[in-house]
């Protein structure tokens, strides 16, 4: 459903942030994204629904390439693409249920968003969201009056109501607590499965990423380095991974576990 | 930083000697620059209207004192007028100040190498006039009144709005534009959601202490012709009605006040 073919991105300051990404992912499989600060990920990500212009390759979103579309297409593409922040990005002066139908703002005209005249169907979905992640009292209350975890929720509400295919989630944990990081994972996960929804997940944490989701992805500098399920996460692997140090051993050692990999997931 | 050597003690000194005797003769010629200066002004200066300055001070007090209380009925007119000039003058500059401050603002101008300059080139000529330079100028081309006043005060005022909310754009947290972005709103989306409500605060703030300054120097306005309680002064000073300055002094020292009791109030409302 999500194909990436040689994604590239360059910064104007001459760093390779993404070298050539290969990725495909499956309707409804969702994986996580591991590697350490400065990877990529966060660039990934962003690359494919293009809040990050990507400066090479191509983003094949079903049969659409993203990087091609003008802003219209664009914005129309990106209604299918449904995000999740790490600081959860709310717009903190608006309340919850404003959060939550902002992500209808790509199916309504400005009048009816800037005038807060959403369609009934729109205002029924986001009721039905907010009871679902058990925040059904909090609609009138301010983003800003919440604690983490629920942001996090009104964070996953906004995203889904877009009704997308695809969720894009970038370090969803990385502002809570560990009891909090786990059931917000479950959430996400548990919703991507009820509506049969394709995710990525940048997460820092492995263990977590090991225990909710089927597949993991490890990214070092810009390059894939790991492709498989969560039980292949040897400590030789992370090391790989996340190895420090000696840096043109462990970059060479990568280059020939990437053919590996691509062999293996082949 | 230099370190010496003494003995085999290592010695540590802020400055080197070098600079030291750099920064001792600086002082040494501004101070004798200062004394110079003083000299020459003390030169200038006519003593006896110095000296003589408490004598009149205190014959213009007795003179103004008490204040022709029965006055106040000619007043009521032209401070509202002058309320009327600095509110009038005040919504008109944030509604020219709001399109200005994003055009000017790095994160949200269309472009930053032609609209961007042109932007700041308004925000800076518009503020760096003074309010009562712009009435001269305006009453030249409209003619003395109200009006000249309050489009004197609005366009003293586009250019200080609009840096103070430019500025506000500019520190706005950009996670919250991404995630907007990402739900695939339109630019004016965008801008509805994502950018007002974070500067909303600042745009308030900002409204309020304009209106508030606003109050006082459309009370000097009056001056140069253009309209409020200043016309009112500047008539009683020509004729040296004392008495009837004092009473003008006092109804604007309340009128500020009140002002400044509003403004603190708005302020701590959306804070």
């Amino acid at each position: 459903m999500l194909r990436l073919e040689k994604l590239t991105k360059t910064y104007k300051t001459g760093d390779q942030a993404l070298k050539a990404i290969d990725l495909e992912v499956p309707k409804g499989q969702v994986l996580a994204l591991i590697g350490p600060s400065g990877a990529g990920k966060s660039t990934m990500i962003r690359c494919i629904n293009r809040l990050v212009e990507p400066t090479g390759g191509a983003v094949m979103l079903d049969d659409t390439d993203l990087t091609r579309l003008g802003s219209g297409a664009l914005r129309k593409a990106r209604r299918e693409m449904g995000m999740i922040f790490q600081e959860y990005a709310l717009v903190e002066r608006l309340t919850v249920m404003e959060n939550v139908l902002s992500g209808r703002l790509g199916f309504v005209g400005f009048w009816r968003s800037f005038l807060r005249r959403y369609p009934q169907s729109d205002v029924d979905e986001a009721f039905r969201l907010l009871d679902r992640v058990g925040l059904l009292h909090m609609a009138d209350k301010r983003a800003d009056e919440l604690s983490g975890g629920q942001r996090q929720r009104v964070g996953i509400c906004r995203a889904l109501i877009q009704n997308p295919k695809l969720l894009l989630v970038d370090e969803p944990t990385a502002s809570l607590d560990p009891k909090t990081s786990r059931q917000i994972m479950r959430l996400i996960t548990e919703l991507c499965r009820e509506r049969g929804l394709a995710a990525i997940i940048n997460i820092h944490d492995v263990a977590l990423a090991q225990m909710f989701v089927p597949r993991v992805v490890g990214l070092r500098l810009g390059e894939i380095v790991y492709d498989g399920g969560p039980t292949g996460l040897t400590p030789d692997k992370l090391t790989e991974i996340y190895g420090e140090e000696d840096w043109e051993a462990t970059i060479e050692k990568v280059d020939d576990d990437e053919d590996a990999d691509i062999e293996a997931a082949e | 930083m230099p370190v010496l050597k003494r003995g085999d003690v290592q010695v540590w000194r802020r400055r080197t000697t070098g600079e030291s005797m750099v920064r001792w003769f600086g002082w040494l010629i501004g101070i004798a620059v200062f004394l110079f200066a003083w000299q020459r002004i003390s030169g200038a200066t006519t003593w006896f209207f110095v000296w003589d300055a408490p004598r009149i001070a205190n014959d213009i007090w007795t003179r103004a004192t008490p204040p022709r209380w029965e006055y106040i009925s000619q007043l009521g007119r032209p401070i509202w007028d002058t309320l009327n000039i600095a509110t009038l003058g005040t919504l008109i500059a944030l509604c020219l100040a709001v399109p200005v401050a994003f055009l000017a603002a790095r994160n949200t101008t269309p472009s930053a190498l032609f609209i961007r300059p042109v932007a700041l080139l308004i925000i800076v000529s518009t503020r760096s006039i003074n309010s009562l330079i712009w009435a001269l100028l305006l009453i030249a081309i409209i003619g003395p009144g109200v009006f000249a006043g309050v489009v004197a005060i609005a366009i003293r005022s586009i250019g200080f709005c609009a840096k103070l909310l430019y500025e506000a754009i500019e520190e706005i947290d950009h996670t919250q534009v991404e995630a907007i972005t990402a739900t695939g709103a339109s630019r004016w989306q965008v801008m509805a959601y994502g950018i007002v409500p974070q500067i909303l605060p600042a745009f308030a703030g900002i409204a309020v202490f304009r209106w508030d300054i606003n109050i006082r120097e459309s009370t000097v306005l009056g001056l140069v012709g253009a309209g409020g309680i200043g016309l009112q002064l500047s008539a009683s000073l020509n004729v040296l009605a004392w008495p009837q300055v004092s009473l003008i002094l006092v109804v604007i020292l309340v009128a500020v006040v009140i002002s400044e009791w509003v403004s603190a109030k708005v302020r701590g409302a959306i804070i």
